[in-house]
């Protein structure tokens, strides 16, 4: 038993594997070579041509990577042009583009707004000199406020800030200084990820070595526990572990269909699809992926099929992150559901609101071990 | 019969008994090259893992000497592990000689002598074989010296093989002809076979190995176990190859197998004689003993609804482990379970594995436990051998425990160490003898608590396995124990809780605490973990709550990954036994059961 209506449109993900540079922490799939720019757009708009499962119409276009704004105009003009002709929309699309503070100038921004681009994630970090530095990125602190800048004036009203913190040394005012400068903004949506050492990046090899030092579990806590309370206090709905909107409006739409299972189509090298308990994704490399393409081969690297026991689990994990939570109904259908969320309630990690049940923020703390929590 | 041999291969661990055996049946033509893999004979994936042999197997291999004549061979395999002493000295009695195999690079080591001291109360044939000839570190000569001066053998006969390698192994098959004597025994008398071994095959039932000693048996004969006087008719017999070959009769002086309708193993016990009904034998044939468990402990089900499920896997397991003691016991926290002997902690663990292995279990293994007799106010006497019914200590008026004489035989070298453990377990009345020169046998009486867990694995660990103990149960003396509670949570679980020496009571329970502390995992919430006698609080630990513990990003590929993990720490889950909120892993319990002397 899923969340969402049946009457919800289908959201659409693009992956765009091209970077100038790749930070340490990063462990998406991308590259700083730039010569497969166009046949990996040819491959795109081909795959998005093949039938495909009945998706219905989508109300949400989501361009994410590697760093969607270092596609030349043209190339992303003609990109949303062969995609919008490949499907059918519903009238009003949420469009999402992530930016990296260096590549915005005034002429981008309008000429985004212009390819119809309505939503804006601009991809700041920090505004602090060393902690960019620290973390890899391109630009200045000056030239990440001139990008926000920029966009809140030329570009489209909704625009979310992406924060990083809990990096060791990083002391909680300097943090709370960052956070402050980005709410000064007044920007739609905030982003705020702890920093995550991920296997097999440059980061985690420095941890490995013990040349980088994680934050304690303890301060870990008061990072996440600063970030909610300051952001909350500014009147944001802290609608996900780590998203906050201004008001209920300016929530990701697309986002959210991952955590509701909302059928999601993704094109592009390592991008992920669900449909009806289905979900299959395309191979990480972008070679791969393009001379798959490019000889009418199959660019899926693999699929599942879930169970009803996994959509169950999937459910409880996903809702334990959002403010939504799950609904009694649901628990209903878990043995000892009831009696479990009445332990959790009086341990202080979730509430009751109506015919739901939802995380404190104690809980969304905790939120990784809460489905361990209930029986299956 | 002239043309039979009997034989053994007897070795320290690792000295390549196995691959050794690998290299006569290859010879022997019985496996095509192409089959011939590594420790053949071994094909448990728990031997395997460890390196050891538990279940004995035989074969029968035929070889054509240098002389010309065909011969006969049978290799009957030991377990390789002094837990399973009784079973060797049974298969050592079915022989008329060994192949004693020394490592080329590693010398003489505790189980070489400890064999040896076997097959001499066997006076069996000893063919000294030094092995691993091919590693750049065998030392032949100082092994042959080592052969003279520590085995009291001559060295100059011992038998040069690399049976990784495959040289030497036309020496050592000649050597067995040449050199152990063919079988007597006399073919026309009663017949008197002697049980070394038995295993259960689903298809046929027990399937029967035995040394013929005197007479014959064949398909059709009604057969009598002595020991029992039970009876049975022969359906097959047949010599072992790799599987098994039947013959219209087995006669004396040969090995092999019978195949008689008999339902489990626990009906046959090595070392009993097998005799006609209708010819018996005047008397059994020496030797005849049934092991003595020297370790107990409770087994119960992680859920106790599983618990019809753990009856039929003990069962099942029984077929093909006549050693393992077990009766019913329960527990006000784990339900119903069983209290078993077993022959050594070795013994106990691969009981352990099998049974979750091959039989699908989660189970919890507990402290075990003696019979104390209790002596309450106003007279009344009861006996309590589970901490759970351990009344109020306000009522006792006195408590007696079991005590046990114990003997054990070791190299007087180890004299200072075997009596430091001793004493640490309260040993008295002490005293020793030298049966030989060299040889101490230290007997002293110690409470059985103190012996009944770990005590024999601390022998063998302090004398470098040259040690042996056995014992026998004396009386009753009084003894000043108090029951410890172990809490969590402040929920006392009674699986954990523990009747010790109250000298020893604080260091126990701080133990346990310290123990559970490792092995109990954190948890959303702080644990408290508390060791009390009565009431009163005597040691206590902590396990701190995570304080955050949460991903940060869950889009796209995120999902399937994250639910993922979640299955796979959820199948961890499974093995927990829940104590209130506490998830408490077996591995837990087994962590406390190992007493403060680590």
């Amino acid at each position: 038993m899923s969340e969402r209506s049946p009457a919800e449109a289908a959201g659409l993900y693009l992956h765009v594997p091209f970077c100038r540079s790749k930070c340490p922490y990063c462990d998406f799939a991308s590259i700083t070579e730039h010569s497969l720019v166009a046949r990996w757009q040819a491959t795109v708009l081909e795959e998005a041509r093949r039938p495909e499962k009945v998706f219905g119409r989508f109300d949400s276009l989501y361009l994410g990577g590697g760093t969607p704004s270092v596609l030349p105009l043209e190339t992303l003009e003609r990109l949303l042009r062969g995609v919008r002709d490949a499907f059918s929309w519903m009238p009003d699309v949420e469009t999402t583009l992530e930016v990296n503070p260096e590549d915005v100038t005034r002429e981008a921004a309008i000429a985004w707004c212009g390819l119809g681009i309505n939503r804006i994630s601009v991809g700041v970090q920090s505004f602090h000199e060393d902690e960019l530095r620290f973390l890899g990125r391109r630009h200045t602190a000056q030239q990440a406020r001139r990008a926000v800048e920029l966009v809140r004036e030329h570009g489209p009203e909704n625009v979310g800030l992406d924060l990083m913190y809990g990096f060791a040394g990083q002391q909680r005012a300097r943090w709370r200084a960052t956070l402050a400068a980005a709410i000064a903004f007044e920007p739609a949506h905030l982003s705020c990820y702890m920093l995550t050492i991920e296997s097999g990046t440059e980061l985690g090899r420095w941890v490995a070595d013990g040349s980088v030092r994680t934050l304690s579990e303890r301060l870990e806590r008061a990072f996440f526990l600063d970030t909610a309370e300051e952001i909350r206090s500014r009147g944001y709905v802290h609608y996900e572990i780590s998203n906050f909107a201004r008001d209920l409006s300016k929530r990701s739409r697309h986002n959210q269909k991952y955590w509701r299972h909302v059928p999601t189509l993704g094109l592009g090298p390592s991008a992920h699809s669900y449909c009806d308990r289905a979900r299959w994704w395309n191979v990480d490399d972008v070679s791969e992926y393009v001379s798959r393409g490019e000889t009418a081969g199959d660019v899926r690297d693999g699929c599942e099929s879930l169970t009803a026991k996994q959509i169950q689990l999937e459910t409880l994990f996903l809702g334990l992150r959002t403010a939504n939570g799950v609904a009694n109904d649901f628990l209903h259908t878990l043995p000892n559901g009831v009696a479990t969320v009445a332990v959790l309630v009086r341990e202080g990690l979730l509430v009751a609101e109506g015919d739901r049940v939802v995380p404190t923020l104690d809980g969304f703390a905790l939120a990784d071990g809460l489905p361990l929590r209930f029986e299956l | 019969m002239t043309r039979i041999r009997n034989f053994s291969i007897i070795a320290h661990i690792d000295h390549g008994k196995s691959t050794l055996a690998d290299r006569l049946i290859q010879h022997a033509g019985l496996v095509s090259d192409r089959d011939f893999r590594d420790q053949l004979l071994d094909n448990m994936d728990i031997e395997r893992e460890r390196g050891i042999t538990i279940k004995s197997q035989t074969v029968t291999l035929p070889y054509t000497g240098s002389d010309g004549e065909e011969y006969s061979l049978n290799l009957i395999d030991t377990p390789g592990h002094v837990d399973f002493s009784y079973e060797v000295s049974r298969a050592l009695a079915s022989c008329e000689g060994v192949l004693l195999l020394v490592d080329a690079a590693q010398g003489v080591e505790a189980q070489t002598l400890a064999n040896l001291y076997a097959a001499l109360e066997h006076d069996l044939e000893i063919i000294p074989v030094i092995n691993k000839i091919d590693l750049p570190a065998a030392d032949i000569d100082r092994v042959r010296e080592a052969i003279e001066t520590e085995l009291g053998l001559d060295g100059s006969q011992a038998v040069l093989c690399s049976a990784k390698v495959g040289t030497g192994v036309n020496d050592v098959l000649e050597a067995i002809v040449t050199r152990i004597p063919a079988p007597k025994g006399s073919p026309d008398g009663p017949l008197a076979a002697l049980i070394f071994d038995a295993h259960y095959d689903p298809f046929r039932g027990t399937i029967v190995a035995m040394r013929v000693m005197d007479g014959e048996v064949r398909p059709g004969d009604i057969i009598r176990t002595m020991s029992n006087r039970l009876t049975y008719k022969v359906e097959e017999t047949g010599y072992f190859r790799i599987g098994r070959e039947p013959r219209k009769v087995l006669q004396a002086g040969e090995v092999g197998y019978l195949i008689a309708g008999i339902k489990t193993v626990g009906d046959t016990r090595v070392g009993d004689t097998i005799t006609l009904d209708a010819r018996p034998a005047a008397a059994p044939l020496e030797g005849f003993t049934v092991s003595k468990p020297v370790v107990f402990s409770s087994i119960y089900p992680v859920a106790n609804d599983d618990y019809p499920s753990l009856v039929d896997a003990l069962e099942k397991y029984s077929l093909n482990d006549a050693s393992l003691s077990y009766q019913k016991d329960s527990s006000a926290a784990l339900g119903q379970g069983y209290r078993c002997g077993f022959l050594g902690l070795l013994h106990l663990e691969i009981v352990q594995e099998r049974l979750e292995r091959e039989h699908d279990q989660s189970l919890i293994m507990t402290v075990p436990s003696v019979e104390y007799r209790l002596h309450l106010q106003g007279g009344r006497e009861v006996t309590v051998d589970n901490p759970a019914y351990w009344p109020d200590p306000m009522s006792i008026a006195d408590v007696e425990e079991p005590y046990i004489r114990a003997s054990i035989l070791i190299p007087e070298r180890y004299m200072g160490a075997v009596m430091r453990i001793c004493m640490e377990r309260r040993a008295a009345n002490t005293r020793f003898t030298y049966p030989s020169p060299g040889r101490m046998e230290f007997v002293a009486e110690m409470p059985l608590a103190e012996v009944i867990f770990d005590f024999y694995d601390k022998l063998k660990s302090v004398t470098q396995g040259y040690g042996s103990f056995d014992y026998e149960l004396i009386d009753y003396q009084r003894a000043d124990v108090v029951k410890v509670d172990i809490l969590v949570n402040s929920e006392p679980v009674d699986a954990l809780a523990l009747i010790v020496h109250r000298e020893n009571a604080r260091a126990r329970a701080l133990h346990a605490c310290e123990r559970l502390r490792e092995e109990i995992p954190r948890q959303q919430f702080r644990v408290a973990i508390q060791g009390a006698i009565g009431g009163k609080i005597i040691a206590r630990t902590t396990i701190q709550p995570f304080r955050k513990d949460v991903t940060a990003k869950c889009y796209g590929g995120d999902v399937s990954r994250k639910r993922k993990l979640l299955e796979k720490q959820r199948k961890g889950k499974k093995r927990m036994k829940m104590v209130g909120n506490v998830e408490i892993p077996q591995r837990a319990f087994v962590a406390v059961l190992k007493t403060n002397n680590e």
